[in-house]
């Protein structure tokens, strides 16, 4: 009997209000974006955006909820992008999306930040079933430049050891959710390297940790090392690419706690709950596994999607979990 | 090549070369006409319909008659009608929804619409545009389309099993929308496919869509394909193979960094070469874009040039956008004539 827990995973779009007053409060250019350093007025706008969404998932009757990373303009960079020891340079592409993010150029010791921390916080006041979402260290790795530690070793452990630290403030938490995006789409060439770095933010936690790569499947040298690392729950975006998925875990170490990226995130059709329950289950039965929790999700932010599709997609979810399935 | 840019030499030009002067299509509109929407759009403004046609003509006349004064050679209104480059079309083509806005990057947000049903042509998209134009111009016109490959990559789609499907049936439509355009006498189309700079591993993809595109369209048309901001080397020499007569590339944005990826094989079709930065307001000098112009002509001889902006130019103040268009024919006209002389030689600089 597998547990089905619907969560979700940031980005979460804004609500078109805050859009709407951000726009007119921080204005449209890249010196624009959320440094660290906003205003009141804009704090204000995301701290009831914040609360709005929260709400949201708990009407949608969503199990974890996410504080839903609004302030992250530069989506999974962010935690770089706010830091003092991090210059922003020009706007890139976002993996092959038709979005952008500022470069990162970390110039300094990537030191006790805070910034995530303080926005959970303002979370817990709304819900004490809290979700935490953080970039890996290996994607803020393939995301960012590098001019002060020197080699991709040094940074790698360099990142891993700041996501620790920040880690250690958050306020308690039932997750760690940690989007992991290049390990998929941009295969690391030491995976046990990757595993390490892993291991430094899963055990900075006593939460549940999920490790979540997305928009393609893991290759099968990356899977085996991750599925042995100290991480609790795998993940798998079944959106993308079921086959590859099947292979790992058929030929690799079988998962008892799964993350399933099953609503797509970045199409407006609507999937049903029943579904999305189909979905995963035809997981298990192809791959023969039966784990028994399975965090049901989309498979990537939502802030691609507009509200109202959104909060279709937040509804089949949190139906999902209200009616537990068996397996068989 | 079959749909000379010759057609379009004005009666009075005054040099034998011939470097056709067009633009890429969108231009700043006057402000006067982002507050005529904005009253439009507001229900207890006192602005009709009616008014609101009346602004988006005046718009275009305006604007078709700045680029005339600019003096380039084969114009458009500035896409004074329209808002975005997927909207505008999504509105148009049954089967589209709209749900709301979503981020690009930081507050820029767009109205991403849903393929929510079987895309079908449902109302003429440019026709009327095109004829207003025609009708207030003293140039010949062009008219710019958003390409079905950028069409479908920018939408959401519910519906076909996959984005290149559904590419291909909005191909038909462009297709059909190009035959009610020729129709009524347009000879000069712009295939506008920004996403396929982001994708260019689809460029097979978008020959797909071409060919269905140009499929009965009369040879004289000229057909060109818009595509910018991205990594050449991967879609080129394979561009080479594409249905169009015109190639309309930027190229100034990078300081001509990308020049000598077209230099083998050799460019065999028109090239509309980019030699405005439509991304800086500092306007260039004359003598300026005429070196940008040489770096075309390393590319193809005279005969295979024309002198476009590396994009539209709606994001520069307006006086900026003028600038920038008039010294570009300009810096045309005076290189035509050196080339007259004999103190350009086209030969050597395809040499080097």
């Amino acid at each position: 009997m597998t547990e089905f827990v619907a969560t979700t995973l940031g980005l979460l779009p804004l609500p078109d209000w805050a859009k709407r007053d951000l726009e007119d409060l921080k204005g449209h250019q890249k010196h624009d974006l959320v440094d660290g350093n906003e205003s009141e007025a804009v704090r204000a706008v995301y701290a009831e955006a914040r609360e709005e969404l929260l709400e949201a998932q708990a009407d949608a009757d969503i199990d974890v909820l996410v504080e839903g990373q609004l302030r992250w303009d530069d989506m999974l960079v962010h935690p770089l992008a706010v830091h003092d020891a991090v210059e922003t340079h020009g706007i890139v592409r976002y993996y092959d999306n038709n979005n952008f993010y500022r470069e990162p150029v970390v110039t300094g010791e990537l030191t006790f930040d805070g910034d995530m921390a303080a926005d959970l916080e303002t979370a817990t006041e709304y819900t004490d079933d809290l979700g935490a979402v953080i970039p890996g260290p290996y994607t803020l790795a393939d995301l960012a430049t590098d001019e002060y530690y020197g080699d991709e070793d040094a940074f790698l452990e360099a990142l891993a050891a700041f996501l620790a630290d920040e880690i250690k403030a958050f306020p308690d938490v039932e997750t760690v959710l940690i989007a992991a995006p290049s390990l998929a789409t941009a295969p690391p060439a030491a995976p046990e390297r990757v595993a390490d770095a892993i291991d430094t933010v899963v055990d900075a936690t006593d939460a549940e940790t999920i490790l979540y790569p997305y928009w393609d499947a893991l290759d099968a040298e990356t899977y085996a090392a991750v599925a042995d690392s100290d991480v609790d729950t795998l993940g798998f975006d079944l959106v993308s690419a079921w086959d590859q998925h099947v292979e790992n875990v058929q030929s690799g170490p079988a998962p008892e706690r799964v993350a399933l990226g099953i609503v797509d995130g970045q199409n407006t059709r609507t999937e049903s709950p029943a579904e999305i329950r189909e979905t995963a289950t035809d997981f298990f039965e192809e791959t023969g596994i039966d784990p028994a929790v399975a965090y049901l999700m989309p498979n990537t932010g939502t802030f691609y999607l507009p509200t109202n599709r959104f909060v279709d997609k937040l509804d089949a979810l949190g139906a999902t979990s209200a009616r537990p399935e068996a397996t068989q | 090549m079959t749909a000379e840019k010759d057609q379009f030499r004005p009666a009075d030009h005054p040099n034998d070369h011939f470097l056709m002067t067009t633009v890429v299509g969108s231009y700043p509109k006057p402000k006067w006409h982002n507050r005529a929407r904005d009253l439009y759009e507001d229900p207890d403004a006192d602005f009709d319909e009616e008014a609101w046609q009346e602004a988006k003509d005046d718009a275009a006349r305006l604007i078709t008659s700045e680029h005339e004064r600019a003096g380039i050679d084969v114009v458009v209104d500035g896409e004074m009608r329209r808002n975005e480059m997927v909207e505008f079309f999504a509105h148009r083509i049954d089967g589209y929804e709209f749900n709301g806005p979503v981020k690009v990057w930081g507050h820029n947000y767009f109205n991403k619409p849903s393929v929510v049903d079987e895309v079908a042509y449902g109302d003429s998209w440019l026709v009327d545009e095109y004829e207003f134009t025609a009708s207030v111009a003293d140039r010949p016109v062009k008219v710019p389309i958003t390409g079905p490959y950028t069409l479908a990559s920018w939408s959401f789609n519910e519906v076909y099993e996959d984005e290149e499907t559904l590419a291909y049936e909005l191909a038909d439509l462009v297709n059909e929308e190009i035959e009610k355009l020729v129709d009524a006498g347009a000879r000069y189309i712009q295939i506008d496919e920004p996403a396929l700079a982001t994708t260019p591993d689809d460029h097979a993809i978008v020959k797909a869509c071409l060919d269905r595109i140009v499929a009965g369209i009369d040879e004289d048309v000229r057909i060109g394909l818009h595509v910018c901001y991205g990594d050449y080397s991967r879609i080129y020499p394979e561009m080479l193979e594409f249905p169009v007569d015109e190639l309309d590339l930027e190229l100034a944005n990078g300081d001509f960094e990308q020049v000598d990826v077209f230099k083998d094989p050799t460019f065999t079709k028109d090239l509309a070469f980019g030699v405005i930065d439509a991304h800086d307001a500092e306007v260039e000098s004359v003598e300026e874009v005429k070196a940008n112009i040489k770096k075309g002509l390393e590319i193809v001889p005279p005969e295979q040039l024309v002198v476009s902006p590396d994009c539209g130019l709606k994001l520069l103040p307006r006086e900026v956008a003028f600038e920038k268009t008039q010294t570009l024919a300009t810096a045309a006209r005076e290189l035509e004539a050196e080339l007259d002389r004999g103190t350009v030689d086209p030969v050597s600089l395809r040499a080097d």
